[in-house]
């Protein structure tokens, strides 16, 4: 096991790269940059794709598989050794994760090709992808939490590549900032894990877990609290509600970095550690019930702002805060498997969605509000044609890759163990919105008159580089969810049942419902007589999920395609909340009201003017001061008269004989 | 023939040294701060002596030797840095050599 033994090449790759390219490629032509970058990202995938193949020869018993490296830090009790794991879980998200990230990789070399700070660029972004496999792999919480923070810092520095434009600069500050907030959160339950386990090794700690009594949503206790901590962390770095609101603004970014970082892997980080901390979570129903809670109704408010926003970029990003929102219902609910589910098929169709924007962008020079495109369908077929495949993945039509995870996780939140009818709705009505938004980018983008100016914008489709890795998303979003069709028809749902031993290994014993839900995937609907396959197939692909798909594109279609003068006169009539949507529900402006602006009062009138001024200042100018004007005063002796000096020195002399005499008289008394 | 005590001695040395004091501190001619600090140089001289004589040690003599070279050195520099200063100040006066200060 060459690869298994030693996982650390994985994170060394990229790293390397990312050192090589920073440190030594701002004089190197482009195609260097290149091979350094794209070499190292598709070394590090085929360093994962060996590792996975090692991984299937491990007997259940070795797994997690856990290599420990070297003993970072101890301090009494507390060791924290640098040590990574694979199990399952590790191995889905490493191939999203090194897969995905390679063909950015690939895509960025076409759309960066004549953007200055080039290497600067693929340094980032092999950075990033250094720390996101670190945050995979780490074996506990402060190696994870490593990643966590790393990939944050390259988040902050790719959103604000273009640092001369003032509003880059502000939106990296933002998203920097504002998951500082939850990280806040994610520390704290960190501490408090550790007090409570007195570990951090996810091995010790799940076994500790395991032994203690699963909480009550009345009496709930110390699991709950590490839960909703770290659960904040997440709501931070995954953008739900109520710190989502860094996400839409990161679209400063360059397009790649919108795809790779905030939508395909970074913004998961949350849902994989949801994931990752299952067993404590199962055992709190409480913090179950909050991160359903966030998760739906993220999904169904982001949603409401994508309706009517006009950068196709901004309706992307509202998109990916919904979608993450479907994935944390899924662990809320129960089904984990699910959540990484929606979680694998959105980093291929939101990925896709983003470099075929990114593709459009670039073949109409760099507008990015999509009331200046439309009929672009003919000028850029392969953009269209995957963007095509994207939409529908998207928007759950049976058959893409959407459909399969969004309904697993709508049926769980329908009618599994932890069903909640209001979440259920929301989800529901989410699903609905995101068909008519996305059909309406798509509509907009690619359908009727253009409207784009015909003497400046001539539309070409993307260089191959970046065409490629569309269409293999493209093959991916179409193709990603065959592994869990088997479900549909009573069978068996492949990826659930690959996940199975990460979810059950320490799941709470103590009810049964408990342990059908995680068995619920491989065997088959519970319940009375179990109906035929073709019925219940029936049943999945007419199922309400697939209906309001089909209403929101309807809608779509009536308003942009049919009758395209609808929509402004919606807008006209139905003014406030259309005002209300399209101003993003004036969060933005109550949060400067109420945090932002306060702060900055404060900060300037009280740390600045009188903290930092007064005190600060005045402390280490008056040192100054009294070392300046003392030694004005002594500086004057120096008179340049010699026989000043000379009268000094004589006193001297007499003084300390007068002194030698004094100490001598007293000595004989 | 009567011993004198070593008391007289150093009352002789105590006077001309705290004369050639005086004589440094007051005095404005580089020449005389020179003499004066011979004159000092000798009454400490003297002091060596009388102690050397009246303990019937050597050392006190040895010190005198010493203190004559280093007078003698002394004076070759110091005549020489008065020459020099004669040279481009045409002043021996002590006040108007000044520039060397804060």
């Amino acid at each position: 096991m060459p690869l298994l033994n030693h996982i650390w090449i994985i994170l060394a790759l990229p790293l390397a790269g990312a050192a090589i390219n920073g440190l030594l490629g701002k004089t190197w032509p482009k195609s260097i940059v290149n091979t350094v970058a794209v070499g190292s990202v598709s070394l590090a995938f085929l360093s994962v794709a060996e590792l996975v193949r090692e991984f299937f020869t491990l007997t259940p018993d070795q797994i997690p598989f856990v290599g420990n490296y070297f003993t970072w830090m101890t301090a009494g009790p507390f060791t924290i050794d640098f040590a990574l794991q694979v199990d399952q879980l590790t191995v889905v998200m490493l191939l999203v994760v090194s897969f995905v990230g390679m063909l950015i990789h690939i895509y960025s070399t076409g759309y960066m090709a004549y953007e200055d700070g080039y290497y600067r660029f693929f340094s980032y972004l092999n950075l990033f992808m250094f720390f996101m496999l670190t945050l995979v792999l780490g074996a506990n919480l402060i190696v994870m939490f490593v990643g966590w923070e790393g990939v944050g810092l390259c988040s902050y520095l790719l959103i604000g590549f273009y640092f001369l434009k003032k509003s880059a600069a502000d939106a990296g500050k933002k998203a920097f900032i504002v998951t500082r907030l939850g990280d806040l959160g994610f520390t704290v339950g960190i501490l408090l894990a550790f007090w409570t386990f007195s570990s951090l090794n996810f091995h010790d700690m799940f076994a500790k877990v395991s032994a203690m009594p699963s909480e009550t949503m009345q009496h709930s206790g110390v699991l709950t609290a590490i839960c909703v901590l770290l659960f904040i962390g997440a709501i931070g770095k995954s953008a739900q509600l109520p710190l989502y609101v860094w996400l839409p603004d990161a679209m400063e970014g360059p397009t790649p970095v919108s795809a790779l970082i905030h939508a395909a892997t970074m913004v998961t980080a949350g849902v994989y550690m949801v994931a990752r901390m299952n067993p404590l979570f199962s055992r709190s129903p409480l913090a179950m019930l909050i991160v359903a809670i966030v998760g739906a109704v993220t999904a169904f408010y982001s949603a409401t702002i994508g309706l009517v926003q006009t950068d196709i970029k901004k309706v992307l990003a509202y998109s990916t805060v919904s979608q993450l929102g479907y994935m944390f219902l899924g662990c809320g609910v129960g089904v984990y498997a699910a959540g990484i589910f929606h979680l694998m098929t959105h980093a291929f169709f939101k990925g896709l969605l983003f470099l075929a924007a990114g593709s459009v962008i670039h073949a109409v020079g760099g507008e990015q509000d999509m009331r200046k495109m439309g009929g672009l369908r003919k000028q850029i077929p392969v953009t269209y044609w995957t963007m095509l495949i994207g939409t529908l993945a998207i928007a759950g039509v049976p058959g893409f890759s959407g459909f399969f995870s969004k309904d697993e996780i709508l049926d769980a939140a329908g009618s599994g163990p932890h069903a909640n009818l209001t979440l259920w709705i929301l989800g529901l009505a989410g699903a609905g919105l995101t068909s008519f938004y996305m059909f309406r980018l798509f509509f907009l983008t690619f359908f009727g008159e253009s409207r784009y100016d015909h003497h400046k914008v001539h539309p070409h489709e993307s260089p191959k580089n970046m065409t490629v890795p569309l269409m293999i998303l493209a093959l991916l979003s179409l193709g990603g969810g065959w592994v869990a069709a088997p479900h549909l028809v009573g069978g068996t749902d492949h990826f659930e049942a690959f996940l199975h031993p990460v979810f059950a290994a320490y799941a709470p014993q103590t009810a049964g419902i408990e342990q059908g839900v995680s068995l619920a995937g491989s065997a088959g609907e519970s319940g009375g007589i179990a109906p035929s396959p073709a019925l219940e197939l029936f049943h999945a692909i007419t199922g309400p999920p697939v209906i309001v798909a089909l209403a929101g594109f309807l809608m779509a279609w009536w308003f942009y395609i049919r009758k395209s003068e609808v929509p402004e006169k919606l807008a006209t009539s139905l003014h406030g909340p259309y005002e209300l949507l399209l101003n993003k529900y004036w969060v933005d402006e109550l949060y400067a009201a109420v945090f932002v602006r306060p702060l900055l009062w404060i900060s300037t009138n009280v740390l600045w003017h009188v903290v930092d001024e007064g005190i600060i200042d005045g402390i280490v100018n008056g040192v100054a001061r009294v070392a300046r004007e003392s030694g004005g005063q002594v500086r004057e002796l120096q008179s340049g008269n010699t026989r000043s000096y000379a009268t000094w020195v004589v006193v001297g002399a007499v003084g300390f004989t007068v002194l030698l005499l004094a100490l001598l008289g007293m000595a004989v008394h | 023939m009567s011993v004198v005590p070593i008391s007289y001695y150093l009352v002789l040395s105590a006077v001309l040294f705290g004369l050639g004091a005086v004589a440094v501190v007051f005095k404005r001619n580089i020449i005389t701060i020179f003499m004066a600090i011979e004159l000092m140089l000798n009454a400490v001289n003297l002091a060596f002596v009388a102690f050397a004589r009246a303990h019937g040690q050597l050392d006190g003599l040895v010190y005198v030797f010493f203190v004559i070279v280093v007078a003698a050195a002394e004076a070759t520099v110091g005549l020489a840095i008065v020459i020099t200063i004669m040279h481009n100040r045409q002043t021996l006066n002590v006040e108007r050599v000044n520039l060397l200060k804060f």
